[in-house]
């Protein structure tokens, strides 16, 4: 019974081996004349595989193959598995060696028709290190799931095992002179898998440790550090029609909007009169005062009197009150987006406050931002004002319990309490924020307060 | 109740025993201890075994050893012995003693002189098993991928550290008082105080600043078990640098704890700390973790156990030293090359976990009083557990089970060496056979395996010239292991084609603990694949694991006519 009902893993004496190579037979038809060398690929043995290590070849160069013979055993993230030859050949050339790694797709070996043709397949390896040549394309059949655009263009690099384990594991020799990295070990394989270098990041754990949050962060702030041989990709170019991959600092953005959909968030809006924001402003504008830094400083006052706006909620059971009010300003940069923060902008004069917000912006267009000038924001303000937007709704950034969106200022007809019609400058903000610490009522008093502060501003300079 | 007329047929008995055993022995293989004999059949009693002689190793170390000293013992004037049988430690290898003395009639004692139930029962397997249940548990909570295949919603697990701990604690409570219940209403006197023997079959006992008492018995059984092993230059403080001791009442969840050693113990809290949300560093000194288990799951164990979860390892280094934290340093641990003992690295993390093995509590046992020197604190044993003194000869009367004399470092097999003792001592001539015990560790999946290693087994095939068979099924093809969406495992045995032998077997998958003994009870009865392959399994369960296992063997030899159920039985 149980053989009748069982599924299509078959389990064998000798090894876990199963047929892993096949061919595209159309397309040897077309390229008859150059198919006398076929590339053998690392093929896809399970569908989590990205990359395979080449454990041992079972044949040696110059070895004849037949059919269905055992060539090469690959380690996959799953189990070590023996790949098969499809075509009938001599082994002309191993391009990967073994403990070598090769992405899922890549040419591991070039399989020759006829012995004569080995000479011309080594040369073919030597020269396809730098492109890949134009020889049938021989793709492996994927186990489990077909992973179908697998980039078969890619050349193998041969990786080292050595270094793969060096990397993983961090290693550095002296312990005096403090300058060796001390990172956690999630935070080290975070950093292997985001490409963050961890001698760049700045550890935010315990003496100073590097944890997994501040690779994180750094993947979102350095996506250029992390692959330094690469232009910026952001070019002012589009080309239509393409798919163009992420950026790591897109896929973070991307990943942490996925995550706050966990969150149960409302919102609340408010109109607040500005002429005498805007009065102020233009008053100690010359001393470098900017309006983000007002309206930071505005928020984080309001703040003060109602702490639980800038709460969070760690663990879906409990407030977390934070110590100061830290506000992160949303910043678009190059293809992102990033939020320097403004730390303690409750205690901070408003001069200092708006030279570390030039600051930041520079650090911050410049990517050299260190996690604590971009992680560590309690509260964050959002402002497309400049652009004229009136109102809009931000999304709550994971780890904080509130967002303000801020609308441009503008001239309104407004009625008065006293019956009278008058102009005068108002702007919309909109707060979202963490229903299961912030409530309705928590944040109208908080708008409140901060209306009350900005329409009398004397507060912000002290 | 135990008469003095079955004490007087006892000692004639295991005289007996042990002169016709000599022979016996003298034809062993010298020096083989993975054939420490097998069950009973030397000695009549053959009903299930196909015995054929091959098969019937004795072994001993080096040579043959005679009770010489026995015949003086029995000489002396015949006195009366308070017990039939005394055991030193109550740990679980004294307990099965215990209870199996009772059952053959034996008065029994047990002394122990801190808490009944020893390392298992309060600072091992047991809590250690609370503690992994709920790992495995929060482990599934928090695989949103699994739960989604499975079609389960389940919001942010969270856990209670106290109550983990609790749960721990109340358990092996719970076991302890089980156990001591469970030898007290058999009648099993159980005598609090430290055991010291004094004499041939005298041991004293007493607590501290109480007087001695001393007490005689026909036969001694030292049951003493072991301790965490600390090498030196690591200072334990029992906070931030601890030992499996401390670990198991978890009174932190550390940020990032270092395990010294990747064997069972530490593998087993890298599966808890991480599942409770720490992050793990394994200091290894061999070249690659896990050494020990089969190299085949080793590997496959690395992939799911330790490479996909927050944990990275540092091989073939020592930790020269380990500083617990203090005046707001962390744990600082200075790590050498195993091979150059050249300076490699230093870490700092916030504990560390001392589980590089385990040392026999051997201290105090008054072992000088029979002439009997310890081996690195172990007590020489022969294979029939009897203990053996400085020159060489048997201690008559004094046996040593269980994590005190080294053999099998396992709860389970000090109780079954403590049943063999017994055995042999009421008359009845026992030889465990070590190699069919199963050993397992019990991560998320669990590991196990009785016999030999593919490695092992190679290398004895080739020493006695013959072929080694190794099959092996996935855990992918187990209809109940689908179910389960747990799919991930390997089941591999190791086995001789000519003949249907089981050499060994080994699995990681689910449930693997508890599968692995179909295949232990198979080598311990002596039964061959060709026969086993047509026991039937229930489907669909995991058990059809090891079916398919039996099944795919390309066994040469025919299925044995005289198999148990060779007559046909009507239904």
């Amino acid at each position: 019974m149980a053989n009748v009902l069982q599924t299509s893993f078959l389990p064998s004496t000798s090894s876990l081996r199963r047929p892993s190579i096949s061919g595209s037979k159309g397309k040897s038809q077309s390229l008859q004349v150059k198919a006398k060398i076929r590339e053998i690929f690392m093929p896809a043995l399970s569908s989590t595989m990205t990359e395979g290590k080449i454990v041992s070849w079972m044949k040696s160069e110059g070895d004849k193959l037949s059919k269905g013979e055992s060539v090469v055993v690959v380690e996959s993230d799953k189990a070590d598995m023996d790949v098969e030859s499809f075509h009938e050949g001599f082994l002309a050339a191993i391009m990967v060696e073994e403990g070598g790694v090769a992405p899922v797709g890549s040419a591991i070996a070039l399989l020759a028709e006829t012995e004569d043709e080995i000479a011309e397949a080594k040369t073919k390896s030597q020269s396809s290190s730098n492109s890949t040549p134009q020889v049938v394309e021989e793709k492996p059949k994927q186990i489990e799931e077909a992973a179908p655009d697998v980039p078969a263009a890619a050349a193998a690099p041969s990786v080292p095992v050595a270094e793969a384990v060096t990397l993983g594991s961090a290693v550095h020799p002296a312990s005096e002179g403090g300058k060796r990295i001390v990172a956690s070990p999630y935070a080290k394989k975070l950093a292997k898998e985001l490409k963050v270098d961890l001698g760049t990041v700045v550890g935010s754990g315990p003496l100073g440790r590097i944890v997994a949050k501040d690779v994180e962060a750094a993947a979102v702030a350095v996506p250029v550090a992390a692959s330094p041989a690469k232009p910026d990709p952001v070019a002012p170019g589009i080309e239509l029609g393409t798919v163009v991959p992420f950026t790591t600092m897109q896929g973070a953005v991307s990943r942490n909007m996925v995550e706050s959909l966990s969150v149960p968030t409302f919102r609340v809006g408010y109109t607040i009169t500005t002429n005498a924001l805007d009065a102020l402003y233009k008053k100690i504008k010359s001393k470098g005062v900017t309006m983000t830094a007002l309206l930071a400083k505005a928020t984080a006052l309001a703040l003060v009197q109602h702490p639980v706006v800038n709460s969070c909620c760690r663990d879906g059971n409990s407030f977390t009150y934070n110590s100061s009010i830290n506000i992160a300003v949303a910043v678009a940069i190059d293809g992102g987006l990033i939020t320097p923060v403004l730390q303690d902008a409750d205690k901070v004069d408003i001069y200092t406050l708006s030279r570390k917000w030039k600051e930041l912006v520079d650090k911050a267009r410049a990517k050299q931002l260190q996690p604590h000038e971009y992680n560590t924001g309690t509260f964050t303000l959002s402002n497309l004002g400049m652009f004229g937007v009136d109102r809009f709704d931000a999304i709550l950034p994971p780890g904080t319990g509130a967002i303000m969106a801020v609308g441009a200022s503008q001239p309104s007809v407004v009625a008065s309490m006293d019956g009278r019609i008058g102009m005068k400058n108002q702007m919309q903000v909109n707060v979202t924020a963490d229903h299961r610490v912030i409530y309705g009522a928590d944040l109208a008093a908080f708008l409140q307060t901060l209306a009350k502060i900005v329409e009398d501003p004397k507060d912000l300079t002290f | 109740m135990h008469s003095i007329c079955f004490q007087a047929t006892g000692v004639p008995g295991s005289n007996y025993i042990f002169d016709s055993c000599s022979p016996a022995l003298a034809i062993s293989k010298p020096i083989n201890l993975r054939f420490c004999g097998l069950r009973k059949e030397a000695f009549g009693f053959s009903g299930l075994t196909h015995s054929s002689s091959g098969r019937v190793h004795f072994s001993s170390r080096g040579h043959s050893k005679k009770v010489s000293a026995s015949a003086e013992s029995n000489g002396s004037p015949p006195k009366s012995f308070d017990y039939d049988l005394i055991i030193i430690g109550a740990g679980v290898g004294g307990h099965g003693a215990a209870l199996h003395a009772v059952e053959k009639g034996l008065k029994t004692a047990i002394i122990e002189g801190d808490v009944v139930g020893g390392t298992c029962v309060n600072r091992g397997c047991v809590p250690s098993k609370a503690l992994l249940a709920v790992s495995g548990k929060m482990r599934e909570l928090q695989s949103e991928h699994h739960m989604k295949a499975l079609g389960l919603q389940v919001s942010a697990a969270g856990y209670d550290r106290q109550g983990v701990a609790d749960h721990a604690n109340n358990l092996a409570s719970k076991i302890q008082s089980n156990l001591t219940n469970s030898m007290k209403a058999l009648g099993v006197d159980i005598l609090t105080g430290v055991g010291t023997i004094v004499g041939p079959q005298k041991v004293k006992y007493g607590k501290v600043g109480f007087p001695d008492n001393i007490v005689t018995a026909k036969n001694i059984i030292i049951a003493t078990g072991s301790v965490p092993f600390v090498p030196k230059g690591i200072e334990v403080d029992g906070k931030t640098v601890i030992t499996s001791d401390h670990a198991l009442k978890l009174e932190s969840v550390p940020d990032w704890i270092a395990i010294v050693g990747s064997g069972y113990i530490g593998l087993e809290f890298s599966d808890v700390y991480t599942a409770l949300g720490s992050e793990v560093t394994f200091i290894e000194a061999l070249d690659q973790l896990m050494p020990g288990f089969d190299p085949e799951i080793g590997k496959l164990a690395q992939r799911v156990l330790i490479n996909p979860r927050k944990i990275d390892y540092h091989t073939g280094v020592f930790a020269t030293k380990i500083t617990p934290a203090k005046d707001g340093k962390p744990v600082i641990i200075e790590l050498i090359d195993a091979k150059t003992k050249e300076p490699k690295d230093t870490l700092e993390v916030d504990a560390a976990l001392i589980a590089t093995g385990r040392a026999p509590f051997t201290n105090g046992l008054g072992l000088e009083n029979v002439n009997v020197v310890t081996q690195r604190g172990f007590v020489p044993v022969d294979e029939r557990l009897r203990v053996i003194d400085t020159n060489g000869n048997l201690v008559p009367h004094l046996y040593c089970i269980g994590d005190a004399n080294g053999k099998m470092m396992l709860a389970h097999a000090a109780s079954a060496q403590g049943i063999s003792v017994v055995e042999q001592v009421t008359g009845q001539g026992h030889v465990l056979n070590h190699l069919s015990i199963p050993a397992a560790c019990f991560t998320h999946p669990e590991i196990s395996m009785v016999g030999l290693t593919e490695p092992q087994a190679r290398e004895k095939a080739q020493k006695e010239g013959f072929e080694v068979g190794v099959a092996k099924t996935s855990f992918k093809a187990n209809t109940k292991a689908l179910a389960e969406n747990e799919g991930e495992g390997l089941a591999k045995l190791i086995y001789r084609p000519d003949n249907g032998e089981i050499l060994g077997v080994h699995i990681f998958g689910l449930h693997a603990a508890d599968l692995i003994h179909e295949a232990s009870n198979a080598i311990a009865l002596g039964t061959r694949i060709q026969d086993i392959k047509f026991a039937v399994h229930a489907h669909p369960t995991l058990s059809e694991v090891l079916d398919e296992l039996f099944k795919s063997a390309k066994v040469k030899a025919a299925a044995s006519s005289h198999g148990p159920v060779s007559e046909p039985v009507a239904v």
